[in-house]
């Protein structure tokens, strides 16, 4: 067990799958002469060479398109879109074709693809640099989606990403690639539709992913100060959404927070407290309550940043205010 | 519309002239246009929802090209594909049963008239979204590079799809990257009811690989023997010097955009006009006066290919809908997902 920032954990695995399979290749925007944008892949071409590192144009559209049709012809393609931002040029190729082929082509071929893109916002990177859409691919059908909040998980997902036979969206976050965590050696593999606590709690739930978990996790040791016990649930499989961690917390818990770096409207929150109600209506003793992003589009001045995107002040006020103990 | 010859097309030595491919090429061709019309029929008579779109009067661009292809080769299209796919190999029971919506059809029931697919005969698919599947293809190519095979990729599209970006990204990576593919332009001369002229700054879609610095050819679409035989070269080219090339097919279809367009922003003249260049009457006339076939033998071979096309029908209406209870099957493959 090594401690390792995200970006070198997501760096092992990649690393660990190009050994295993020659079928996995890499491809992306400045992924391999410039280690990557975030230096996710950084050393890769050196050692896996151009065939298997592939720096491409600036054209979204054909890195998705050609890891589709690569995948689809036998290859294991993990694309790098720099930012989630820039998938949206190629939004045809992810849903349309991506999500889609399977299905509309009755089972006669399938799509092997990872497509790793970080989203997040507070870096005063304005409103075509900071959002989160996590929740627009979790709402297609043909779609696997993660988002780890933990070097850990990050590493074991990414790596049964790429042995997984469908198109597999691993939403990273650029607040969290220099988070520091524990990392088991070698074959590590978590599964893409296992949520999971990852703080023991008996008074409230807090689920959250991504950054989120840890702005989350911090919230709890606070909140622990104040003698209120937060359980707080990963929910890094989003879709497949695997409710049943929350849905057993919220049957202990009675109230739930979510808790999203999105805005909030049809969001990652609004379908789980949807879920919660379906499946644990009679748990609750109050509605659900949904944090995330202000519904503006990201705004470039500190302070306006600041106050528009969720942190660990917001989640202590909704926790305490839900107990009634403001 | 009237369309220019690029002078180097002009038709020449063809590189098919034995009675037995000529033959071939005729029945692909009649096989597609009978195939067609009796799906036309079929749309009328509702056995065929949604959106159709038929091939009629491209069968020389349809088989000149794709009859240059092994098996192994990968063929991308359009939702304008049911010729492709036949001239592909896939067997016509397969494409009408899907056009049915049955299980028996190429896609399960669950792609219809524009998603036919077949992994046996490396069919790669119909796309409905215009210019998607000309990056998908490139994928193929990139993976028969990294694998070091000698297949190459088709990639059939219309002239609408010559101005959308996803055709200019993969021209520039398939040069750039040594793609074995040959892009094929069916350019019949209309996008919906938009003239070329009328969406294309540049109406000879032949040069817009020359931004590319890639090889490109015009060639008379209504001209079975001269679509193959260019095809032909820039099929070996792509297998043996993996560079990628652009072949425009100057074609038309004689029917409306689908079954539901009533045509009405071209003249009727222009259609009869085109007919006249019809490509299946042109081989025959060909082939009667080289003495490879007479009208007794057109005859009959048209009676063998319209008993075909009954017989896939026959087997269309007989094959069962897909079950209900599979209505989730292969959103995902692998161990049952969500
Ligand atoms: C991206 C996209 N925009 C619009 C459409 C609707 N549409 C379907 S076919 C078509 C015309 C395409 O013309 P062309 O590429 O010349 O092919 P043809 O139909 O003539 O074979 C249009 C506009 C679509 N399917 N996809
Ligand atoms: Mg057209």
């Amino acid at each position: 067990m090594a401690v390792l920032a995200m970006r070198d954990a997501l760096n092992q695995a990649l690393r660990e799958e190009m050994k295993r399979d020659e079928s996995v290749f890499l491809l992306g925007e400045d992924i391999g002469l410039y280690d990557g944008s975030f230096k996710v892949t950084r050393g890769l071409m050196k050692e896996f060479g151009e065939k298997r590192v592939l720096d491409t144009p600036i054209a979204e559209e054909i890195i998705i398109g050609t890891a589709i049709g690569a995948a689809m012809s036998g290859l294991r393609p993990v694309a790098e879109m720099m930012t989630v931002n820039f998938i949206m040029v190629a939004m045809d190729q992810v849903v349309n074709a991506a999500a889609h082929i399977r299905y509309m082509f009755g089972g006669g071929t399938k799509v092997p693809l990872v497509i790793r893109t970080p989203g997040g916002g507070g870096h005063q990177l304005g409103a075509q640099h900071s959002h989160s859409h996590e929740n627009w691919f979790a709402h297609v059908p043909g779609l696997k989606v993660v988002a780890p909040g933990t070097p850990a998980d990050a590493k074991g997902m990414l790596k049964s990403a790429i042995r997984d036979d469908n198109p597999v969206m691993f939403i990273e976050n650029e607040g969290t690639y220099a988070v520091k965590g524990e990392v088991p050696d070698g074959e590590h593999l978590v599964p893409l539709d296992k949520n999971e606590v990852k703080r023991a709690g008996d008074d409230i739930t807090i689920c959250a992913h991504s950054r989120m978990l840890i702005v989350a996790m911090d919230a709890a040791t606070e909140l622990e100060k104040d003698g209120i016990s937060a359980e707080v649930v990963d929910m890094r499989a989003l879709r497949p959404l695997d409710m049943a961690p929350v849905v057993e917390s919220v049957k202990k818990t009675s109230r739930l927070i979510t808790v999203e770096e999105g805005w909030r409207s049809y969001g990652v929150g609004s379908e789980i407290a949807s879920r919660v109600y379906e499946e644990a209506f009679d748990y609750l003793d109050a509605p659900v309550a949904r944090i995330g992003a202000a519904e503006v589009p990201a705004p470039y001045n500190k302070r306006l940043e600041k106050i528009a995107f969720p942190g660990k002040a917001d989640v202590i006020v909704t926790a305490k205010a839900l107990l009634g103990k403001n | 519309m009237k369309v220019e010859q690029r002078p180097a097309d002009s038709k020449s030595k063809e590189a098919l002239t034995d009675k037995a491919s000529l033959l071939n090429l005729y029945r692909e061709m009649l096989l597609i246009r009978r195939f067609e019309e009796k799906t036309a029929e079929m749309y009328q008579l509702a056995k065929i929802g949604g959106f159709c779109h038929l091939n009629i009067g491209e069968e020389a661009t349809i088989v000149g090209t794709i009859s240059a292809l092994r098996q192994t080769d990968y063929v991308y299209s359009t939702y304008r594909e049911h010729g492709h796919a036949i001239a592909k190999g896939i067997d016509p029971k397969a494409v009408m049963a899907e056009l049915f919506g049955k299980e028996t059809g190429t896609s399960h029931g669950r792609g219809g008239s524009m998603h036919l697919f077949s992994a046996d005969r490396r069919f790669y698919g119909g796309y409905a979204i215009v210019g998607e599947a000309l990056p998908i293809a490139c994928g193929s190519g990139y993976a028969i590079n990294y694998k070091g095979t000698d297949e190459i990729v088709m990639s059939s599209f219309g002239d609408g799809a010559t101005n959308i970006g996803a055709f200019h990204e993969s021209l520039n990576v398939a040069k750039l990257w040594h793609l074995p593919i040959v892009f094929v332009c069916v350019n019949n001369l209309y996008g919906m009811g938009t003239a070329v002229n009328r969406a294309s700054a540049v109406t000879e879609i032949w040069k817009k690989a020359c931004a590319y610095d890639m090889t490109s050819e015009r060639v008379d679409g209504m001209d079975v023997l001269a679509v193959r035989r260019i095809t032909d070269q820039l099929v070996a080219q792509a297998r043996e010097k993996h560079e990628p090339s652009l072949l425009e097919c100057v074609t038309y279809r004689y029917r409306g955009h689908s079954m539901s367009d009533p045509d009405t922003y071209r003249g009727k003249d222009e259609i009869k006009e085109w007919q006249t260049r019809d490509p299946i009457l042109s081989l025959g006339e060909h082939m009667k006066k080289q003495k490879m076939l007479t009208d007794e033998e057109i005859e009959r071979i048209d009676e063998e290919i319209t008993a075909q096309v009954e017989d896939a029908v026959k087997f269309a209406e007989e094959s069962p809908d897909p079950d209900p209870k599979d209505l989730y099957r292969d959103v995902y493959a692998g161990e049952g997902a969500a």
